[in-house]
């Protein structure tokens, strides 16, 4: 089976400092991974680079097989790409359905269009309303971004990406920020997502990340230092050195 | 505004030639011209998040390709037109592949260096602008027969082209193109993140924006039967600018309100104030304290409060 994501001898570096340090992955589709590490290990930037947000020094990134190492973000995204961002990154001043719409016309060829009114597209706005329906979000789906609270606001940021029905979803923290309850609501939904996404997540919140995730990949200054099961990861020495702290 | 406003400026507009004196008939054209001019600016400025100074090179390229066209090639309006305007969007084509090679400050600084470029160019190359002197003899065309030498007959010609063009600028910017665009200003990331092709969608509004400026720039040309170096200045793009952001960029309306300013400004108070310039900036810098996203969102901020009591 042709991995969903595929990473070869990956390497970033700013300014001689190395942020991702020949890193090589691979993601089944399907598969659920969890990407753990301490501050400073290169997770955002790993994401950054498979999104194509950043160009790498060396190696190959294989999006369901093809290579993708060259092509600019908006491309990545026509082949089956979607990302959550951990400092949230919405349209403030616009509603939801807005911010969907917005995600939906990034992959449709009616983004072209400059004579027919967006509002005259009623099942983009249909459709946009049914997806902030699945992150229970109907209800706000008029209000503007800037009136809803920060924990609608991380729903919407899951719901931009599942609007586009993507094959493989990078999700950075999305729990960042949220309380208890909340915490519990967006595991909820992420548990939710449908099995043929390959879904890929950064989190620091082991308890309620490690039971989302089949396998987790550590990472410590830029590489791979563990990868494997939950029970494999956690037994590890390596693991409890960098990350567990002890 | 509502349906009412509406209607009442379109009658207001309709029978103004019958009521005004040639004085304030051709300063309402010169407003039309000011207003697309504006508008035209604003798509880029307001709506793409991406300030420009070079705005009058649209109006000045459109301009002087009608004027030489006409003077130097003998050829019709009817044909001229055309040309003037695919010339200067294909000229706006290369200035906004160079200029949007960086946003912000930076675009800002490539657009002011290249309309310097076409200025400097009107200056030096006598042969086809003649230089200082300008290009005079220059007709207006007489569309299906109708002469447009008369202030209300070039008055109602403007009025039309002008309709139409904020119309079609109205269509763009609440099409699904037009919300791209915003995101691209407000969220460019996200955007490219989301597939959505940031670099283009910049450049076709860069291009479609100067094509409205060339709109402009054709009536400009008509209106005043001369063109000389100055319609390209840095002085042309700035009033262009302030139009834009004194009347509220980002919105419909702003730009026309603003572009009407500061016309007034140049040609009404000018007769009665010789430090007009200074007058504009007090008026600008009054706008900018009290109503900092223009005049436009300002009233009607106003209005709702007004109402609400």
């Amino acid at each position: 089976m042709t991995p969903a994501l595929q990473i070869g001898g990956l390497r970033k570096a700013f300014g001689g400092l190395p942020a991702t340090d020949n890193v090589s992955l691979e993601v089944m589709p399907g598969e659920r991974r969890l990407i753990i590490g301490p501050n400073g290990a290169g997770k955002t930037t790993l994401f950054n680079l498979i999104t194509g947000d950043l160009s790498p020094d060396a190696g190959t990134i294989r999006l369901f097989g093809e290579d993708v190492s060259r092509l600019r973000p908006h491309r990545r995204a026509h082949r089956g790409l979607a990302r959550t961002y951990q400092i949230i990154t919405l349209f403030s001043g616009d509603t939801l359905e807005h911010n969907i719409a917005l995600s939906q016309l990034g992959l449709s060829k009616h983004r072209w269009n400059m004579f027919r009114p967006l509002a005259d597209y009623a099942d983009l706005y249909g459709e946009a309303r049914r997806v902030l329906g699945r992150v229970g979000l109907e209800h706000l789906a008029r209000r503007p971004i800037s009136e809803v609270s920060y924990g609608e606001k991380r729903r919407v940021e899951i719901a931009m990406a599942l609007a586009q029905n993507p094959r493989l979803l990078l999700l950075d923290e999305p729990l960042a920020g949220l309380s208890r309850e909340e915490r519990v609501g967006v595991t909820g939904l992420i548990a939710g997502i449908p099995r043929e996404v390959s879904v890929l997540m950064i989190e620091h919140d082991m308890d309620t990340a490690l039971d989302l995730a089949e396998r987790i990949t550590v990472l410590h200054y830029g590489s791979v230092i563990v990868e494997g099961t939950r029970a494999e990861v956690v037994a590890d020495p390596k693991t409890r050195e960098v990350y567990l702290g002890d | 505004m509502n349906r009412t406003g509406r209607v009442a400026v379109a009658i207001a507009l309709a029978v103004l030639p019958l009521v005004a004196g040639d004085f304030y008939i051709n300063l309402s054209s010169q407003i039309f011209v000011a207003a697309i001019f504006a508008a035209s600016l604003n798509l880029l400025v307001g709506y793409g998040g991406l300030t420009s100074l070079g705005h009058a090179s649209w109006i000045g390229l459109a301009s002087y390709t009608s004027a030489w066209l006409y003077l130097k090639m003998g050829v019709g309006h009817m044909i001229s037109a055309p040309m003037a305007l695919g010339g200067t969007t294909l000229v706006a084509g290369i200035f906004g592949w160079i200029a949007l090679r960086a946003t912000g400050l930076g675009f800002l600084m490539i657009t002011l260096a290249l309309s310097q470029v076409v200025w400097g160019t009107a200056y030096r190359w006598a042969s086809v602008t003649n230089g200082d002197n300008g290009l005079t003899g220059l007709t207006r065309p007489a569309p299906f027969g109708i002469d447009l030498d008369g202030a209300a007959a070039f008055y109602y010609f403007a009025l039309i082209i002008t309709a139409f063009s904020l119309w079609m600028m109205a269509k763009f910017v609440n099409s699904p193109f037009g919300a791209a665009l915003r995101g691209t200003r407000d969220q460019p990331r996200r955007m490219s993140a989301l597939g959505h092709d940031v670099w283009l969608i910049r450049w076709i509004a860069f291009v479609y924006s100067a094509f409205w400026g060339a709109v402009a720039g054709l009536l400009y040309v008509y209106y005043n039967k001369y063109i000389h170096p100055t319609a390209l200045s840095l002085t042309n793009s700035a009033e262009g600018l302030l139009g834009v952001i004194a009347g509220g960029s980002g919105t419909l309306a702003g730009p026309v309100v603003g572009a009407a300013i500061v016309v007034i400004m140049k040609n009404y108070v000018s007769a009665y104030i010789e430090r007009w310039n200074m007058l504009l900036g007090f008026v600008f810098v009054a706008i900018v304290l009290f109503m900092p996203d223009g005049l436009v969102p300002g009233l009607r901020r106003l209005w709702a409060r007004w109402r609400a009591k």
